[in-house]
């Protein structure tokens, strides 16, 4: 008797893993393993007649990808990006930087805070820029009104709308983590730092920048590669003027039906994301294992 | 920790980097909340106070179906996610060391959102399934599950395992132990994952866009083609409906996370 309810607990513990594992996993592999599967495949693939692909093997569609006029997309796109994670990281890090400073109830106050506009619906936020940057907007009004000009002018359909539209949306992504790491670098070292009479200028670029690189790292690449991809903002904000590699893929897909040539410009997208954690892999490394033997 | 010199001096202008970033996160949201409630019908200029837009978007059927295609897809694609990925993170933690396995289990958390859209639009053309309602649900069950596992695996991470053992020993199978030990000690962060999925399947728009029917309307792909068709004061009504839900969700969400916390 006991035996046999011995074998029955070992046959649980055996069947435990896969009934556990399993659902996830295929569910998983099938919906996002494969189609990502099939992107890489398209990429080697011709375009279809009437959309879709043959399946005749070829190399064509990276030739294509290399024509100047893509490469000056691709370009822009990621001067775009990096201007709005530039500008988020000069404004995120002193917001994480203030956030610490704050008493402990005040800081979950302030997380909450700079968390809710990122939950608040993705489309309504450009639309709030819309309304904003217009030349009958609260933009123009302002600056009519103290007389800075006195005549109204759109600035929506510009880069510079793009880019403050995927700062303001991505910003959250940026102060979490940098908050994260400033918050991990003890009061006590910085103390030691400004006893030991470093200046606070000095504390901040030997003490607290470099132990905060990872974070600040991490909040780039989080704000970095969604803004690369991103189509909507370009669409919205930029009005069609400002086109980036989203919107290319978008268009491959959506109007072009050149779904090959699409995959092969969004696998440049993966790329450039894989390098940016590559990156971020080799600096942490390099930072924290310096930290350890000082 | 004592309160230092250092810090009390420091604190005046370090209230600077938060009001400027709170006016930018703000100011935007301020002004849609504010029109929201503006009389007249230009999106920009004030000719006084009233609900009238609100009245309008409750009567707006577009507006309201396209609501209910997303709250159906976001209960299904949550239902899907938290079953799954509460699973897989509790068969990760427990029956596996490979950090592959949980690489690949949380990945779909980080693909961007563009190339999971036109790999699941490729997949269902593939597949000939036809785009639907149901499709959407499947892509963001996906995504979702991924990052119920991240959530409840965060909360599985040190936990102590003595009472699933003792369960055990004490003769309850498999089952009885998952549902009565391991399921009520994580339950805190199963609600917050689940929480997560459903906002996030609410506001997403980029593999809804790619994959819904042509009949298939979500409340962001309404929003969007609102957005481009040009201004309407109606948005305004809709955004401040949505920023007061969203509001109230991430405060009851920072709250289960406290819970847990203190646990």
């Amino acid at each position: 008797m006991s035996d046999l309810r011995q074998r029955q607990r070992r046959l649980a513990r055996l069947a435990e893993p896969a009934v556990l594992l399993t659902p996830g996993l295929l569910f998983t592999a099938i919906f996002v393993g494969a189609p990502v599967l099939l992107v890489l495949a398209y990429m080697f693939a011709e375009r279809g007649r009437f959309g879709g692909v043959e399946w005749t093997f070829t190399l064509e569609n990276f030739r294509r990808a290399n024509d100047a006029l893509y490469l000056d997309v691709l370009w822009s796109s990621i001067g775009i990006a990096g201007t709005a994670t530039a500008i988020a990281l000069v404004i995120g890090y002193p917001t994480a930087y203030a956030i610490t400073r704050l008493p402990r109830r005040w800081r979950t106050v302030a997380l909450v805070l700079v968390v809710v506009p990122f939950w608040t619906n993705f489309l309504i936020r450009m639309y709030a820029w819309i309304v904003l940057l217009n030349s009958q907007g609260v933009v123009n009004d302002t600056l009519v009104g103290s007389g800075v000009t006195d005549e109204r002018r759109s600035f929506l359909y510009t880069d510079g709308a793009v880019v403050a539209g995927l700062v303001y949306v991505y910003l959250p992504l940026m102060i979490l983590p940098l908050y994260a790491a400033i918050e991990r670098v003890e009061g006590e070292l910085m103390e030691a730092s400004s006893d030991l009479g470093a200046s606070k200028v000095r504390t901040f670029w030997s003490v607290l920048l470099p132990l905060t690189l990872p974070g600040a790292i991490t909040g780039s690449i989080l704000v970095f590669v969604p803004s690369l991809g991103n189509f909507v903002v370009p669409e919205l904000l930029g009005g069609g003027k400002t086109v980036m590699v989203g919107n290319l893929i978008r268009d491959q897909f959506l109007k072009v039906q050149d779904w090959p040539f699409g995959s092969v410009l969004a696998f440049v997208v993966v790329v450039a994301l894989f390098v940016m954690f590559l990156l971020q892999a080799v600096v942490t490394r390099r930072i924290e294992g310096g930290g350890r033997h000082a | 920790m004592p309160d230092t010199g250092v810090r009390r001096r420091g604190l005046s202008w370090q209230w600077l980097p938060l009001v400027v970033c709170g006016a930018f996160l703000y100011i935007p949201i301020a002004v849609l909340v504010a029109m929201s409630f503006n009389d007249g019908g230009s999106a920009y200029s004030w000719d006084g106070f009233s609900f009238r837009w609100y009245g309008e978007l409750a009567a707006d059927d577009r507006i309201i179906s396209a609501l209910g295609s997303s709250l159906a897809i976001a209960a299904g694609a949550t239902a899907i996610a938290t079953v799954l990925g509460t699973l897989l993170a509790v068969g990760l933690a427990r029956h596996t060391r490979s950090k592959l396995l949980e690489a690949s289990a949380m990945a779909p958390a980080i693909l961007p959102d563009l190339l999971l859209a036109i790999g699941l639009l490729s997949f269902y053309y593939v597949a000939e399934i036809p785009k639907s309602a149901t499709t959407v649900l499947l892509g963001h069950a996906a995504f979702g599950t991924a990052f119920v596992v991240a959530v409840v695996r965060a909360r599985l991470t040190g936990m102590d395992s003595s009472a699933e053992e003792a369960s055990r020993d004490l003769g309850a199978n498999a089952l009885t132990t998952f549902v009565r030990i391991t399921i009520p000690s994580i339950a805190p962060a199963i609600v917050a994952g689940a929480l997560l999925v459903f906002t996030l399947s609410l506001d997403e728009f980029v593999i809804a866009f790619f994959t819904a029917g042509p009949t298939t309307q979500t409340l962001p792909i309404a929003v969007y083609s609102m957005v481009r068709a040009g201004v309407t004061p109606e948005i305004n009504a809709l955004a401040t409906v949505l920023v007061v839900v969203s509001v109230a969700v991430v405060v009851l969400a920072a709250k289960t996370v406290r819970r847990s916390e203190d646990a």
